[in-house]
């Protein structure tokens, strides 16, 4: 088990090395550089100047320089400047990774209950019309493009009914809890619908499969209670491949914040990573992707030593 | 002419097992549906003698009018001409991106399983890192890549051509896990199997083996990965195309027309809501035809 869990960090370890490099190269061939942006509040400078800066910004090393160097003060905690806000990379990323979380964290236990519950409702008579509606409800879920929900979510409560703020996370002087949980009602609802679409085909499948088991029949021949053998025998089984499924959906999870955060002006790291991208603040852009590269890389982690953990029939 | 005790092929089967499946039969019929849609502008361009991306200030917001049905958007355009052809790109970029994709996970599939051992283990772990990425700050990062730093030269990076095949490509490039997986599975389950050992044996190519019996085994579960690949893909185009990294305008898809409704909710709404209802239902609509093959593909299924 240990030797599992070692490999695996290394392997992720690997998996974050290639995609940092990776995204450093992607983001060098992004639109401008940041020289471009000095030299245009600065018409005056020379092009030995120019030549100047370049050589003191490192802009005229190849890229392997460049990124040896990067990595090297990375890995000291050093992540950079971020342009755009004018503070340390760090000091701008560790906010929004608490919003994000916690709209993250929130959708997803709504999305698993919801799909739990939904998702055995529809399995206990495959075929009958509560299976039929929770099934159509599902695949609306995992079909519908999360910023046109959100889109229509704003159109109709904040726009017709006037219920809830369209955007932001507290109205301005406004320090209540009340303010704070009305303006967290729409992004959460938004990403926790688009989740629990492919949450609940998952449950569904996964207890059906289960309640044809032979020992569900054996719990019902003697004589347990329906809802015991449904809640307790089968849906036990039924949870070891859905709990790797859910943790591995993190990567979605968080595209799915991304939009969200941007259609409701969430000040977390989908936002500000696409803000960042949107105005070539380059630090800030690859600090913020790797943080959900690797976020997610640790996601995937715990999903695998959760399966060993829940299902002794593997071992690692 | 029929008799009823003549074997029926196994294509009969599945369309009778498909036809039993409502969901999947609705799906097609609004898929066909769709497509007619789209295929419309055509017609109407001709017959209305309206072009799609001709600006009229003078025109803009105008309610729906027998001339126009769905009235004008923000710059005097003609909504519903611009829903059909954003339309036909939309649906080019899914069945394109998924083409190529698909291509490119076969072949990694294909190779994986078949060879397995070191190619295996460094095909799947290359896979295993890109599923563990998310995908959508990738494809944004992606999409924002500057051409001409690429080489390619000022005229082709602003093209309209350009952004299509822009969006096509890094789509496909990151949307190809999935089917190369799949594809690696159902490979070592028929690698072992005696007539392709007996082929094997008969000194056949490794080319030979995976065109002739391997790839035709493992079509079924690839088609309907393909499907429902397609539905994923419209919708990362939708979403790209929306945030200003995908299909860029005056060329319409249904992620862009979007583009500016956000500013617009309050002023015309609607003009956020067809785009919008339009994916929705081609996407679920692809699901479901996936659901339904799926269903008539198993075997195991009843008529």
């Amino acid at each position: 088990m240990t030797r599992f869990i070692l490999r695996r960090c290394l392997q992720a370890l690997v998996v974050l090395l290639v995609m940092s490099f990776v995204i450093y190269s992607l983001i060098g061939l992004m639109p401008g550089d940041p020289l471009d942006l000095m030299i245009q509040s600065n018409p005056g400078a020379t092009p030995a100047v120019i030549a100047r800066l370049r050589s003191i910004y490192g802009l005229d090393q190849p890229i392997y320089l460049r990124y040896a160097h990067w990595l090297w003060s990375a890995l000291q905690g050093d992540l950079g400047f971020s342009r755009t806000h004018s503070r340390p990379v760090l000091e701008v990323l560790l906010p929004a990774l608490g919003t994000t979380c916690k709209l993250m964290l929130i959708s997803f236990v709504i999305a698993v209950v919801l799909s739990l519950i939904l998702g055995v409702w529809a399995a206990l008579k495959p075929g009958g019309w509560v299976d039929s509606l929770v099934s159509l409800a599902a695949f609306a879920g995992i079909s519908v493009p999360v910023f046109w929900l959100a889109l229509m979510m704003i159109l109709i409560f904040a726009v017709r009914l006037h219920w809830l703020p369209a955007s932001g996370i507290a109205n301005v002087g406004d320090g209540s809890l009340g303010d704070y949980v009305r303006h967290l009602i729409m992004p959460v609802t938004t990403l926790a619908l688009a989740t629990t679409g492919g949450f609940t085909r998952f449950v569904r499948a996964s207890m059906i499969e289960t309640l044809r088991m032979d020992h569900i029949r054996t719990a019902r021949a003697k004589g347990n209670a329906e809802g015991r053998v449904v809640l307790v025998h089968a849906l036990r089984n039924a949870l070891i491949p859905v709990v790797t499924i859910m943790a591995l959906s993190f990567g979605s999870l968080f595209s799915g914040a991304l939009l969200t955060e941007t259609m409701f002006a969430q000040p977390g790291m989908g936002k500000m990573i696409y803000d960042a991208i949107l105005s070539n603040d380059f630090n800030l852009a690859l600090s913020g992707l790797l943080f959900a590269t690797l976020v997610t890389l640790l996601s995937n982690l715990v999903a695998d030593i959760a399966y060993g953990w829940l299902d002794p029939r593997i071992s690692l | 002419m029929s008799r009823p005790d003549a074997a029926i092929g196994v294509w009969t089967l599945r369309w009778r097992r498909f036809r039993g499946h409502r969901a999947g039969m609705a799906s097609l019929v609004i898929l066909a549906a769709l497509v007619l849609f789209v295929l419309a502008a055509f017609p109407l361009q001709r017959i209305l003698g309206i072009d799609p991306d001709t600006t009229d200030l003078f025109a803009r917001f105008d309610p729906p009018s027998p001339g126009h049905l769905l009235g004008m958007d923000e710059a005097g355009r003609d909504v519903l001409l611009r829903l059909m052809i954003g339309g036909q790109i939309s649906l080019l970029v899914g069945l394109l991106a998924t083409a190529i994709g698909g291509v490119i996970g076969i072949v990694i599939g294909l190779f994986a399983g078949y060879f397995g051992g070191r190619v295996d283990g460094a095909l799947m772990r290359f896979t295993d890192g890109m599923i563990a990425l998310p995908l959508l700050p990738l494809l944004i990062v992606l999409g924002a890549v500057d051409l001409t730093k690429l080489g390619f030269s000022q005229d082709f990076a602003q093209s309209g051509a350009a952004g299509f095949w822009r969006i096509v490509i890094i789509i496909a490039i990151v949307d190809w896990t999935g089917t190369a997986r799949l594809v690696r599975a159902a490979t070592l389950q028929i690698r072992e199997r005696d007539y392709v050992r007996a082929a094997r044996a008969a000194g056949a190519s490794a080319g030979y083996m995976m065109r002739a019996h391997i790839l035709p085994n493992i079509a079924t579960p690839i088609i309907v990965s393909f499907t429902l690949t397609v539905g994923r893909v419209i919708l990362f185009e939708s979403v790209l195309s929306f945030l200003g990294f995908g299909v860029v305008p005056p060329t319409p898809s249904w992620g862009n027309m979007l583009n500016n409704a956000q500013e617009l909710v309050t002023t015309a709404p609607m003009l956020a809501v067809w785009p919008g209802l339009l994916i929705f239902v081609t996407v679920i609509a692809v699901n479901f035809l996936g659901d339904g093959l799926q269903h008539a593909f198993d075997p195991r299924s009843e008529r």
